[in-house]
């Protein structure tokens, strides 16, 4: 409920999670919402421009594509693969990489240096071109590339969650359930992992949107999803080629992905702020100043 | 510092041989070469000659030695597609690249420190609140897009500048703003979070109450003290773009680099120059790592005993 009111409270992180809602709603719902099939091709109706537009039919609102398929149907169907892909990745990344940091963290020592010496040097590689390279030998479908996006990605979870244990485990509470005989997986889940809940999620939302602007680089590049399946980035890809008669076609899905991903983004700001306490005492203390400067100087 | 350096020359060594050894155990374990360089339906005894010709018939253990050596070497062997050594290909489209990422991570620092000093001068402020706000629609449009955007409308609508390709300063333009923006983005971000940091120091205050006017504490001493953390972010801009995020940006506008070929290289199925491509671009990335690494000990006193952490 407090949650929920400060929420609305901001109006751009209110923006965030409206946007945010709309995908996950567009991408569970899409065989509902959506006016045709994705792959439905009416060659007669080719390059139709939008409703609104000279020679626009109110049957395709955002007009029709080279093969004469409708343009607001794809995006909603585009939806699935961003939300499918991003949420994949933050998933195992997620996974792996916070219980690599946590392990990295807990335990000290060499198992320690080793996972960070191997995340350092993960770091340093060149990621997208690796992506590349292997979707290019193993093929590309969608666990590949969240398979291949999770590898990717799996390093930014482990510096966080290993620096996060770091700063918990000589906490009292901590020490009190080593003395009392817990193992160090009994510490790890029970004790440190629900502690860790805000920073992992406030990240997990940003890396969300990085997920999805590189699967939509990847489907751009030719390298992702594949057709006649569909995604943002592989639409963008197809209606480049007739950018000069038919700009409707690398305009909306474009706008979808950068709409899609400002609006995690500006989540994952707020959840920064809020679930940090100082950062949370200054958005206070700047929102009283607020009101009393509105009201004016007392009598 | 000696051997600080060591040790970071001993870990890009690693991560070279890192990145070589996934390429050589992902093309040659978990794909088959033969079959990702010739046609589908090519007969089974050019399929064996073919294999016999480039050594894929050996033993792995002996593959992978030889290919070690070659890399050591700098000899990727001969491009498929252009029946030519790969590195003179690579040695060749290099430069393009180059010019690109550092063209456009300086226009983003040159660019990024002005508007991020105003926006800290006032936080909260109409112009703070622009700026946070163009900076996040700048991390949040995908790049190809922008840069499809902006030939739509500079060059097709307006005929202001050429659509793709190199050669002018014109061709420049478009691109570089492309590669800019969201570095440019980040920076900002990284500019007014670090200046509001100094600005509510001590030492700004004691300087103001000498008297000193606000321009000169915020430039000279401001300024300098937020040096650090914008470099650091500037220079994993620069990395990032060395790093084949020029990909995109060089296939949109058709620029003849690294990214480009590693694209092209894909497509046809051109093993060898992809390679070669890769293994460039992670060396790049390992010698601009030590380099920034070194220059950050110059600027900040503070960084000079300690090694990494």
């Amino acid at each position: 409920m407090s949650l929920a009111r400060e929420l609305w409270r901001d109006k751009t992180a209110c923006v965030g999670f409206l946007l945010v809602l709309l995908l996950v709603v567009t991408a569970a719902l899409a065989p509902l919402l959506a006016p045709y099939e994705a792959t439905a091709q009416v060659l007669r109706e080719r390059l139709l421009p939008p409703a609104w537009l000279d020679g626009g039919q109110s049957a395709h609102w955002l007009g029709t594509d080279h093969l004469g398929r409708d343009v607001l149907s794809r995006l909603i169907f585009g939806s699935r693969v961003s939300l499918l892909v991003g949420g994949g990745v933050v998933l195992l990344a997620g996974a792996f990489g916070t219980l690599t940091g946590m392990l990295a963290g807990y335990l000290g020592g060499r198992t320690d240096s080793v996972i960070m010496r191997w995340v350092d040097t993960q770091v340093a590689f060149p990621g997208l071109l690796l992506a590349l390279v292997i979707l290019m030998v193993v093929g590309s479908n969608l666990t590949s590339l969240v398979i291949v996006l999770s590898l990717n990605g799996w390093m930014v979870y482990a510096r966080l969650a290993r620096a996060t244990v770091l700063g918990l485990r000589r906490l009292p509470y901590v020490e009190a359930a080593e003395m009392m005989g817990c193992g160090a997986a009994r510490v790890i889940f029970r004790h440190l992992l629900p502690n860790m809940v805000s920073p992992m999620v406030t990240l997990a939302v940003l890396e969300f949107a990085r997920i999805i602007l590189a699967e939509a680089a990847l489907s751009f590049l030719g390298m992702g999803v594949q057709p006649p399946g569909t995604s943002w980035g592989l639409d963008v890809s197809i209606g480049k080629d007739y950018m000069f008669r038919a700009w409707w076609l690398v305009t909306f899905p474009g706008a979808a992905i950068g709409l899609s991903v400002l609006g995690l983004n500006l989540l994952a700001s707020w959840l920064r702020v809020i679930s940090d306490p100082h950062e949370r005492d200054r958005h206070l203390a700047r929102r009283v100043f607020r009101r009393l400067a509105a009201e004016g100087p007392p009598p | 510092m000696g051997r600080y350096l060591v040790n970071r020359i001993w870990h890009g060594l690693i991560v070279i041989f890192g990145v070589t050894a996934i390429v050589f155990v992902v093309t040659r374990l978990v794909g088959d070469p033969v079959s990702v360089m010739l046609p589908i339906d090519a007969p089974a005894a050019q399929r064996a000659q073919f294999s016999h010709d480039l050594g894929f018939d050996r033993p792995l253990a002996a593959q992978f030695g030889d290919f070690l050596v070659d890399s050591a070497r700098l000899d990727f062997g001969q491009s498929m597609w252009q029946r030519r050594p790969a590195m003179e290909i690579v040695r060749e489209k290099l430069p393009a690249t180059l010019q690109l990422v550092f063209l456009g991570i300086v226009a983003a620092l040159v660019l990024a420190v002005p508007i991020g000093v105003l926006a800290a001068m006032t936080p909260g402020g109409r112009l703070d609140k622009a700026a946070t706000l163009i900076s996040l629609l700048g991390l949040s449009m995908p790049q190809f897009w922008l840069g499809l955007v902006l030939i739509y409308v500079l060059a097709v609508r307006l005929h202001w500048l050429p659509t793709s390709g190199i050669g002018t300063p014109a061709h420049l333009v478009m691109p570089v703003i492309t590669m800019a923006l969201p570095a440019l983005a980040r920076l900002v971000m990284t500019v007014r979070s670090a200046m509001i940091e100094e600005l509510s120091k001590q030492y700004v205050k004691v300087a103001l109450a000498k008297g000193l006017p606000m321009t000169r504490v915020v430039a000279v001493h401001g300024l300098r003290n937020a040096a650090v953390p914008v470099l650091t972010i500037a220079g994993w801009e620069l990395i990032r773009g060395l790093a084949g995020y020029s990909v995109v940006v060089e296939t949109v506008f058709a620029w003849p680099g690294l990214g480009l070929t590693a694209v092209q290289a894909i497509s046809r199925h051109d093993l060898f120059l992809l390679q070669a491509v890769v293994f460039t671009v992670a060396a790049m990335v390992v010698v601009t790592n030590i380099i920034l690494d070194c220059l950050y000990q110059l600027f900040d006193p503070r960084l000079r005993l300690g090694g990494p952490a």
